[in-house]
């Protein structure tokens, strides 16, 4: 795969992001004021308190919802739209894939979207359901799959549309622990073999700490980025090798306290310094 | 073994219902219920020898025509609609108010501006087809799933592909029950609409038959409606249970899982 990015190497960059949800005598503000950078090829987690903004801050990178002020630039350009060369992975698995699809058309219908000639598409959806280990179920509709299975489709649907920025919303939140382990390999196997920018949304810490190469911690509603973690754990990963290094545990800790403090309130500004 | 159980079971209560009909009508002497068998054996007569042609076959040719105009102005009008918040807020209440009308009403109306022909009578059948596909249309299309309509856009499908793989089938099964319902009143229409004015079709026929106190005659235009009605709507079975073969999955799956 091909990266054309930004001389500076930054793939997103996300400036005082902030959306205000307009009810009905109801505002809410559900991200304040975010600013963080991601570079091209990184695999970065977001972790946030549930209603932290965190699914507003997706749809809102992935061009799905307007700001209230702020932007957000990728590859240098500010998106405006869904932009080309992004696929999102959304947590609600069972809803994302056409049901009256098989999984072949799921995920063959956004490469004719882009006009890839028959052939390359034949091998693209080939590959993908190679990659997520569901060679045989291409003639079978979503919902005759197993949610683990879904949710390898909707991922392999992802990989096969050759995006320079992949966006995951929990995608895991619901399947059960077995399946989460295989699929959070898979993430990083497909990460390193292509070289995508992953920004990857959770609120498991664990989950966080293992994936990444770096972990924002978002603070509680107005949203802001509390701490930017590094993750200098080795790039070989495995579930039981990776979990039990001293460092995980180090890194997991650091991370929960965060989150902890986020839970409570705490602020960017209360903390003074931000963890790096 | 199965299939003739279902064939027995879908068949008992019909059979039944025509036992006693043919029973308590035996020996029947009242001018207006004659017995079934002398129905039955004029049925041939009445409609196997030219009106098959000249009555049955138009009629039918207006309702297909009268139908299927209906489906493509009802879907096409329910996506527009349903995909647009402000024409749904201003045409919502006038469209339920059209569907309130009783369409039959309408004949005398649409009489004074298209005449007696063929014409009128499509027209009368597709005012009253199109409310039922349009609104349920409209409801499919609005309730379409926020996750599969961010997945369409976020994947850039473009309004023509959105409309083919996206909010066509999305809506379809609500389609699907509208169109079934437009179906029904599209037998009854084509039938009142012969009944004011016309020179031929099974609801003139029937009347024909009444007016001139040909009463045997006149039941089997009413039993030759009833198969009609049974015909046209097993077809449409078929029909849905091929387009929507998805759903009925999907559905199952649900109920299992
Ligand atoms: N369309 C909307 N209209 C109004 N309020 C909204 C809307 N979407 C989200 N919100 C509000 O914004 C806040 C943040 O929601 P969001 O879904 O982004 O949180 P989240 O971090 O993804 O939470 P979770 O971890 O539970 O998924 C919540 O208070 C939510 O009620
Ligand atoms: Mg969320």
């Amino acid at each position: 795969m091909t990266m054309t990015t930004a001389d500076t190497g930054t793939m997103l960059e996300v400036r005082h992001l902030k959306k205000v949800f307009q009810g009905r005598g109801r505002t809410v503000e559900a991200v304040g004021d975010l600013t963080f950078k991601v570079k091209a090829g990184e695999l970065v987690c977001v972790v946030g308190p549930s209603g932290a903004g965190k699914t507003t801050l997706l749809k809102c990178v992935a061009g799905l919802l307007d700001s209230t002020s702020g932007e957000v630039l990728l590859e240098g350009r500010a998106v405006t739209g869904p932009p080309p060369g992004m696929a999102v992975v959304f947590q609600e698995y069972g809803r994302s894939l056409f049901p009256w699809m098989t999984v072949r058309q799921n995920i063959e219908l956004p490469l004719k979207e882009k006009k890839v000639p028959k052939a390359e598409r034949q091998r693209l959806v080939r590959e993908a359901l190679a990659a997520v280990g569901l060679s045989d179920a291409a003639d079978a509709h979503p919902w005759q799959l197993s949610g683990g299975m879904q949710q390898r489709v909707a991922i392999a649907r992802a990989v096969a549309y050759e995006p320079h920025i992949l966006l995951m919303d929990e995608p895991f939140a619901a399947v059960d622990a077995q399946t989460r382990a295989e699929l959070e390999d898979l993430v990083r196997s497909l990460w390193k073999r292509l070289g995508v920018t992953v920004l990857f949304i959770t609120h498991d810490i664990d989950e966080s700490v293992y994936l990444a190469e770096r972990v924002i911690v978002l603070s509680s509603s107005p949203t802001e980025v509390l701490a930017d973690v590094a993750i200098d754990l080795p790039a070989e990963r495995d579930q039981l090798g990776t979990r039990s290094l001293p460092r995980f545990a180090e890194l997991r800790a650091e991370v929960y306290r965060l989150v902890q403090q986020a839970k409570d309130g705490e602020r960017p500004s209360t903390i003074g310094k931000v963890a790096r | 073994m199965s299939a003739l159980k279902s064939v027995v079971r879908l068949l008992a209560v019909p059979a039944l219902l025509v036992a006693v009909w043919w029973t308590a009508t035996e020996g029947s002497t009242d001018y207006f219920w004659p017995p079934l068998r002398t129905i039955v054996g004029t049925f041939d007569d009445t409609w196997f020898h030219g009106r098959l042609t000249s009555d049955v076959l138009p009629s039918l040719l207006r309702l297909v025509a009268g139908y299927l105009l209906a489906l493509v102005l009802g879907i096409g009008a329910g996506v527009a609609i349903g995909s647009s918040r402000t024409l749904r807020a201003v045409l919502e209440p006038v469209l339920e108010f059209f569907r309130a009308i009783p369409p039959p009403v309408l004949v005398p109306i649409l009489m004074l501006f298209a005449g007696i022909g063929d014409g009128m009578k499509i027209l009368v059948i597709v005012t009253g087809c199109v409310w039922p596909v349009l609104l349920n249309t409209v409801e499919g299309v609005r309730a379409l799933d926020e996750v599969l309509r961010d997945t369409a856009r976020s994947y850039r499908l473009r309004r023509g592909s959105r409309l083919v793989h996206l909010v066509l089938p999305g809506a379809s099964p609500q389609i699907a029950a509208g169109a079934r319902q437009a179906l029904s009143v599209g037998i009854i229409l084509m039938v009142i609409s012969e009944m004011f004015a016309a020179s031929e079709g099974v609801g003139f026929t029937i009347i024909q038959f009444q007016r001139t106190f040909a009463i045997p005659q006149m039941w089997t235009g009413v039993i030759l409606l009833g198969v009609i009605g049974v015909a046209l709507s097993a077809l449409f079975h078929l029909a849905e249970a091929r387009v929507l073969r998805w759903y009925t999955g999907l559905r199952r799956a649900q109920r299992e899982g």
